[in-house]
């Protein structure tokens, strides 16, 4: 007969902290928590040493004083007499513009290259394959300069919009002038506007707070609508013709509102030596915006091709066996699959069209880096202060970003087991 | 009786197919005309070839490759096509060639940029084909002294030394691990540093004063052009590549405090712009150095850029770690291997390998991004065709000096991608 005996109580020795795997981790963790520790440490007080010696202290104080610049592009009101942490506010919008009309450019041509990549015409798949590697294969910085010496040595200059027999000529029924001071293009006035609500940052028009609202209401109206429609239809089996209604309650409450606020088009006119009136996007920002999309678009053209081409030749075939019609089986069995491949790496790339619109600077598009990291850095001389915070910020916009990609991936994610 | 019905006795000899079903004229048919929407696709695609040999064409017959500056191009284009023809003026590549690939590098040392390039291609040899002798990557290994001797210059035995560093800490942790494994490794990493810091410099004084074998010494401000760009991007890559995987393996690891630490390296580094680490580069590092420390420019943003990028490689091999079968780590485990030889043998050549693409993806970026240093003033090539544009015999020259810069990035973004592409093929082992 055998007898199991308790084994013989270890006790602890300081060598089971090497040798122990129950107690290596926690060694291993505490020696990298000290190395940790004592390198910050070691940071901070050199960056104290430092700033004690160049006589500067650590303090955001300098946000609050008068900036003295010009900021030639901006969305909300400034001037030179305002804040630095005001221009930071402009730069900050005018980053999140430029990187939010360059996404929706940069999505609406990739989406067309990555499928015209896997046309069946050779023509047009070599023809996009060469831009997708053109493209891709040179730098960004590159071609942003590339655009702007495009529009500034190229483009026609105002002058040659005047006279008997002008060079140039304005664009879309004489609405949309190209030049090489910048693009004009007519801005949407209203006569009877509904005045500015001041919501203490900035103030915010009240005409697109309502065409907003309206807007929405006529969304959730049309969705009402259609849940109507499908309730009926499973009720009675015979769905009801909704197209007009659904046309009037998108398009009629809209076009109510613009006419009751008297909205028209301003457009630019040529007076003097320059275009008055419209808006004007300078070179800088029609520059980073060609040329940022254009590149980017490389990269979403690919990762919609890999998107395409990931959906399985059976699932088609399974849709359609089914008894699903082609626009059918492509909304609802092939997209939302595709979908799951191809939204994933697309925000990505808006993440890095987000941190690529610093490159703002090739071109001086007055951006968060070149407010805040550029002229405010050197004219406080706090460039631990500005990096910190502009890095933070990028840091935050980034996080933000990815973790409602995370959201998303969480939510489309693959149920299995 | 004549049997009437006939009977073929042997076969017909087989008929070549109707003309519209083979060769040049099917091929068209099915591939650019097969339905109305292909058309005008075709036609579409057509005139887009149309357009751009039509305007790149002539400008490119009527190029110029000899002229001192834009307007005398723009004279003899005149003269020999007639006037207001636009033409090429190569003639800029021809003057300013050198510059652009070499930066301010003396031209009588060219050789040495040159003779780096032809060493660095047989370094790569083993590393990228299977079939180079094996023999060949012990020059692979020491190759990043000889490049650094070659490029900067400076006595020879200061490479040698800090290569002897590495030789000392092999021979420390081969002779300690005899006595006791654990010491044999902490032998292995602080001999080697103990000898950087101390013995290195002297060391190296005392060779060269003995034997003075030096070659002329050259100031990172002479690094430019698509010189410097290769210098940062090779030693980006290089470096990025461990530090990546290292950080992949942190951020997967069970240790809470390790795998903290790499989630907020990797993203935070991810998370803001490389412009703005380059910032720091050259004007927050000496904030946090000790007070009197001065360190190379470009080995700063050697430094930076490896970071970066190592933040990314990491994303991507996590991605080829999260994809293999969880099989694979039981497997490992089960055979009894410690984790570093599970890493070594199972996990990581399967990982590396279906991350082949991504890492390759980063590299192509991390080189793409040497660019950037033009904005902290080192003269890379975009840097060098501004300070061309700015000069005044071409003043307004823009399309030759960014086709010429671009060429160079796109041969050497381009070979990359394809020779990934080629490694994903060989690598290949599942048949589907």
């Amino acid at each position: 007969m055998t007898v199991a005996l308790d084994p013989p109580k270890a006790s602890f020795r300081l060598g089971m902290l090497l040798y122990d795997t129950r107690y290596r981790s926690i060694t291993i963790q505490v020696i990298f928590m000290i190395l940790i520790v004592v390198f910050f440490f070691w940071l901070y007080e050199n960056v104290v040493t430092n700033l004690r010696a160049a006589g500067k202290d650590f303090s955001f104080g300098f946000l609050w004083t008068r900036a003295g610049y010009d900021i030639n592009q901006m969305l909300v009101e400034y001037s030179s007499d305002s804040t630095h942490a005001r221009a930071l506010l402009v730069g900050l919008l005018n980053t999140l513009f430029l990187a939010f009309i360059t996404c929706i450019l940069a999505t609406v041509i990739g989406v067309i290259a990555g499928v015209l990549r896997l046309s069946k015409n050779v023509l047009v798949a070599r023809l996009m394959e060469v831009y997708i590697e053109t493209f891709r294969n040179v730098p960004v910085v590159l071609w942003i300069v590339l655009v702007n010496a495009i529009m500034a040595v190229s483009m026609p200059e105002p002058k040659d919009y005047r006279g008997e027999n002008p060079t140039a000529e304005m664009l879309f029924f004489d609405s949309v002038a190209i030049t090489n001071r910048g693009v004009y293009v007519p801005e949407p006035l209203f006569s009877r506007s509904l005045g500015n609500t001041d919501i203490g940052i900035f103030l915010i028009s009240n005409d697109l707070l309502a065409i907003m609202a309206v807007v929405l209401a006529s969304i959730w109206g049309y969705r009402r609508l259609q849940a109507n429609a499908t309730r009926v239809q499973n009720d009675t089996g015979v769905r009801p013709v909704t197209w007009w209604k659904g046309l009037a309650i998108i398009v009629l409450p809209l076009a109510a509102l613009l006419a009751a606020t008297g909205f028209h088009l301003g457009y630019p006119e040529l007076k003097g030596f320059n275009f008055v009136g419209g808006v004007q996007a300078r070179n800088s920002l029609v520059a980073m915006w060609l040329a940022l999309s254009i590149y980017s678009a490389t990269y979403i053209a690919e990762s919609v091709r890999a998107g395409i081409l990931a959906i399985s030749r059976g699932q088609t075939e399974a849709a359609l066996a089914l008894g699903l019609q082609p626009g059918l089986a492509t909304r609802l069995v092939i997209l939302p699959q595709a979908m799951r491949v191809v939204v994933p790496p697309l925000i990505s790339q808006y993440l890095s069209i987000t941190k690529n619109t610093s490159l703002a600077l090739a071109v001086g598009y007055m951006d968060l880096r070149s407010t805040l990291g550029g002229i405010t850095m050197n004219q406080t001389g706090r460039e631990l202060e500005c990096m910190l915070l502009l890095m933070g910020t990028y840091l935050t916009i980034s996080l933000v970003i990815s973790s409602l990609m995370n959201i998303y991936n969480s939510s489309i994610k693959l149920k299995e087991r | 009786m004549e049997d009437a019905s006939y009977v073929r006795s042997e076969m017909l000899p087989a008929q070549s197919p109707p003309a519209s079903e083979t060769g040049i004229v099917h091929w068209v048919r099915a591939n650019l005309l097969s339905s109305v929407g292909n058309i005008v696709l075709t036609l579409a695609a057509i005139y887009v070839i149309y357009l751009i040999a039509a305007t790149i064409g002539p400008w490119l017959y009527r190029s110029v490759w000899n002229a001192g500056s834009l307007q005398e191009c723009r004279a003899i284009i005149e003269a020999n096509f007639g006037p207001g023809k636009s033409g090429a003026c190569f003639a800029v590549i021809a003057q300013r060639w050198e510059q652009i690939v070499f930066g301010f590098y003396p031209r009588e040392l060219y050789w040495r940029p040159t003779l780096t390039l032809v060493l660095m291609l047989v370094a790569l040899g083993p590393i990228l084909f299977a079939w180079v002798p094996r023999q060949v990557l012990w020059f692979s290994i020491t190759f990043p002294a000889v490049a650094f001797w070659l490029l900067w210059g400076g006595t020879v035995w200061l490479p040698v030394m800090i290569v002897a560093g590495f030789v000392l800490g092999y021979v420390a942790f081969r002779v300690v691990s005899e006595l006791n494994g654990l010491a044999g490794v902490v032998a292995a990493a602080v001999v080697p540093v103990l000898w950087w810091l101390f013995l290195c410099g002297p060391a190296s004084d005392v060779l060269q004063s003995i034997l003075p074998i030096a070659l002329r010494e050259l100031g990172s401000d002479q690094f430019g052009g698509f010189l410097l760009s290769t210098v940062i991007g090779i030693s980006g890559i290089v470096f990025s590549l461990p530090i990546g995987i290292l950080l992949a393996l942190g951020r997967q690891s069970d240790l809470l405090i390790v795998k903290t630490f790499c989630v907020c390296f990797i993203e935070g580094f991810r998370g803001v712009p490389l412009i703005t680490l380059l910032f720091v580069a050259s004007l927050l590092l000496n904030y946090f150095l000790p007070p009197g420390t001065t360190f190379d420019v470009i080995l700063r943003v050697i430094i930076m850029v490896t970071i970066f990028a190592a933040a990314y490689i990491a994303e991507v091999v996590r991605g080829g770690l999260a994809a293999l079968p969880r099989g694979q780590y039981e497997a490992a485990d089960s055979l009894g291997l410690d984790y570093w030889k599970a890493q070594r043998l199972i996990i990581m050549p399967q990982a590396l390998k279906i991350s082949i693409p991504g890492i390759v993806g980063t590299f192509i970026g991390l080189f793409k991004d040497t660019t950037l240093v033009s904005f902290i003033s080192l003269s890379d090539p975009m840097q060098i065709v501004s300070s061309i544009r700015a000069n005044t015999e071409w003043n307004g020259i823009y399309w030759e000096l960014f086709m010429f810069v671009g060429l160079l990035f796109f041969i050497f973004c381009f070979s990359m991608s394809r020779y990934s592409m080629y490694l994903e093929r060989k690598l290949k082992t599942d048949h589907r």
